[in-house]
C-alpha cells in the first residue's frame, strides 16, 4: 500500500515538473515572439521618425520581466509595446495628411 | 515635327519654371499669414515683444520679465561663451576664423540653407563643423558650452532682424515645407504638434507654464529656464518638447530639427534678435 502511494506520488511530481517546464518554455517562445513583432513595429515607428517614449520603457519591462523569469508578464508588455508602437505608425500615416488642416491661411 | 519639338520643350522649361516661381511664393505667402495671425489675435503686443516670449502675454509676466532683466540669470553663460569664443584651438585659430565678420553680429543670418551641401546649416551645426574642422572636439548640442558660445554670438546679435533667406532652389524649398510640416505635424503619445501649443494655445497655460507664441519664440534662444535651472540651447528646446508630448527625441540636430528651426526663423524674420533669453 505504502509502496503503492509512493510510486503515485512520483509519478504525480514528475508530471508536475513536466509540465512546469513545457510552460516555462512556451512562455519563452510567446515572450520571444511578442518582443521580435514589438521591436519590428518600433523600429518601423523611427524608421517614421514618430517613436513613443512609453514604447521603449514597455520594451524594457518586457526585457526585465523576462530576464526574471517572468514570461506572463514579459508578454504582456511586449504586446503593450507593439500596440504603442502601431499606434505611432497609424498617427504618422495619419498626419501626413492632416497636418495641413491646422496650417495657419 | 522639328517646329512641334521645339515648341513642347519651350513649354515644358516655361512650365518649369512657373512651377518654381509659385513654390518660391509659398514662404512669403505663409510668412504673411503666420504674422498676420498673431497680429490679430494678439492686438495689444507691440510686434517686436513677441521676442519675449511668455512675458509678452500680459503685463504681469511682463513685470516678471522686466524684474528678471535686472539681474539676468544668463549673464555667466555670455561671459563663459565669451572666454570659450576667444580661447585658441590647439592649432593656433578660433571660432573667428570660421564665421563671417569674425562671428560677431551674424546670429541673425543663422540658419540658412547651404546650396553647395543641400541642407540646413544652423548655428549650432555650424559651430561643431568649426571644432572639428580645427581638430577639436565638438561640444555636445544639449550642454552648458553649447549654450554659452550660442548666447555670448547672440549677445552680439542684439536686437539685429532675423533675417532668413530661403532661396529659389528646389532643395532650400524642400527643406523649407519638411520644416513646415514638422511643425504643424502631431506626434507622441499625446498626439500633440508644436502648433498645438505655440500656434492654438499662446497665452493659456499647460499646468504652471504659460505658452509662448510661435512668432518670435527662437529670438530668445538660447535661453536660461528656471524649471531647467540652467541653460538650454535651440536643440534642447526641440528635444524636451519632444519629450513632453511623450515622442521619443531624435538625434540633436537631426535633419527634421534644422529644417524646422529654418521655418521657425523664417517666419520671425524682421524680429530683432534678443537673446539670450530667460524663460520660467
Amino acid at each position: 500500500m505504502f509502496r503503492t502511494a509512493s510510486i503515485v506520488a512520483l509519478v504525480v511530481f514528475l508530471l508536475t515538473i513536466g509540465a512546469d517546464s513545457s510552460i516555462a518554455q512556451s512562455g519563452e517562445s510567446d515572450y520571444k515572439a511578442a518582443y521580435g513583432s514589438a521591436l519590428a513595429a518600433n523600429t518601423k515607428a523611427g524608421e517614421l521618425k514618430n517613436q513613443w517614449t512609453r514604447t521603449g520603457s514597455s520594451l524594457v519591462a518586457a526585457h526585465k520581466a523576462a530576464a526574471a523569469g517572468d514570461y506572463a508578464q514579459a508578454v504582456q508588455f511586449s504586446r503593450e509595446a507593439e500596440a504603442l508602437a502601431n499606434a505611432s505608425i497609424a498617427q504618422t500615416e495619419r498626419e501626413k495628411t492632416l497636418w495641413k488642416e491646422s496650417e495657419i491661411h | 515635327m522639328r517646329k512641334i519639338i521645339v515648341f513642347i520643350t519651350v513649354m515644358t522649361i516655361f512650365g518649369a519654371q512657373s512651377c518654381l516661381a509659385i513654390e518660391s511664393l509659398a514662404p512669403e505667402k505663409d510668412f504673411k499669414a503666420f504674422r498676420g495671425f498673431f497680429i490679430k489675435r494678439f492686438p495689444k503686443v507691440p510686434l517686436d515683444d513677441f521676442v519675449n516670449g511668455p512675458y509678452s502675454m500680459n503685463q504681469d509676466m511682463r513685470k516678471q520679465w522686466i524684474e528678471k532683466e535686472e539681474l539676468p540669470p544668463y549673464d555667466f553663460s555670455v561671459d563663459r561663451g565669451k572666454e570659450l569664443f576667444s580661447a585658441q584651438f590647439k592649432n593656433g585659430k578660433t571660432f573667428a576664423d570660421c564665421f563671417p565678420n569674425k562671428g560677431v553680429g551674424i546670429r541673425q543670418n543663422y540658419p540658412f540653407f547651404d546650396e553647395k551641401k543641400n541642407e540646413v546649416v544652423t548655428l549650432e551645426l555650424a559651430i561643431n563643423r568649426c571644432l572639428e574642422a580645427n581638430g577639436e572636439k565638438p561640444y555636445s548640442y544639449l550642454n552648458d558650452d553649447m549654450a554659452a558660445v550660442t548666447a555670448y554670438m547672440a549677445f552680439t546679435s542684439r536686437g539685429k532682424p532675423f533675417d532668413i533667406k530661403v532661396p529659389n532652389n528646389p532643395r532650400a524649398l524642400e527643406a523649407y515645407e519638411s520644416g513646415k510640416q514638422y511643425f504643424y505635424q502631431r506626434r507622441g503619445q499625446l498626439n500633440f504638434s508644436c502648433a498645438s501649443c505655440h500656434v492654438q494655445n499662446p497665452g493659456e497655460r499647460i499646468r504652471g507654464e504659460m505658452l509662448a507664441p510661435a512668432l518670435g519664440i527662437l529670438n530668445a534662444m538660447p535661453i536660461y529656464r528656471s524649471e531647467w535651472g540652467g541653460m538650454g540651447t535651440i536643440s534642447r528646446r526641440f528635444t524636451s518638447c519632444n519629450s513632453q508630448v511623450r515622442a521619443t527625441p531624435l538625434e540633436p540636430q537631426d535633419s527634421s530639427y534644422r529644417n524646422l528651426e529654418y521655418y521657425l526663423s523664417y517666419m520671425s524674420n524682421g524680429l530683432p534678435i534678443s537673446g539670450p533669453g530667460a524663460r520660467p
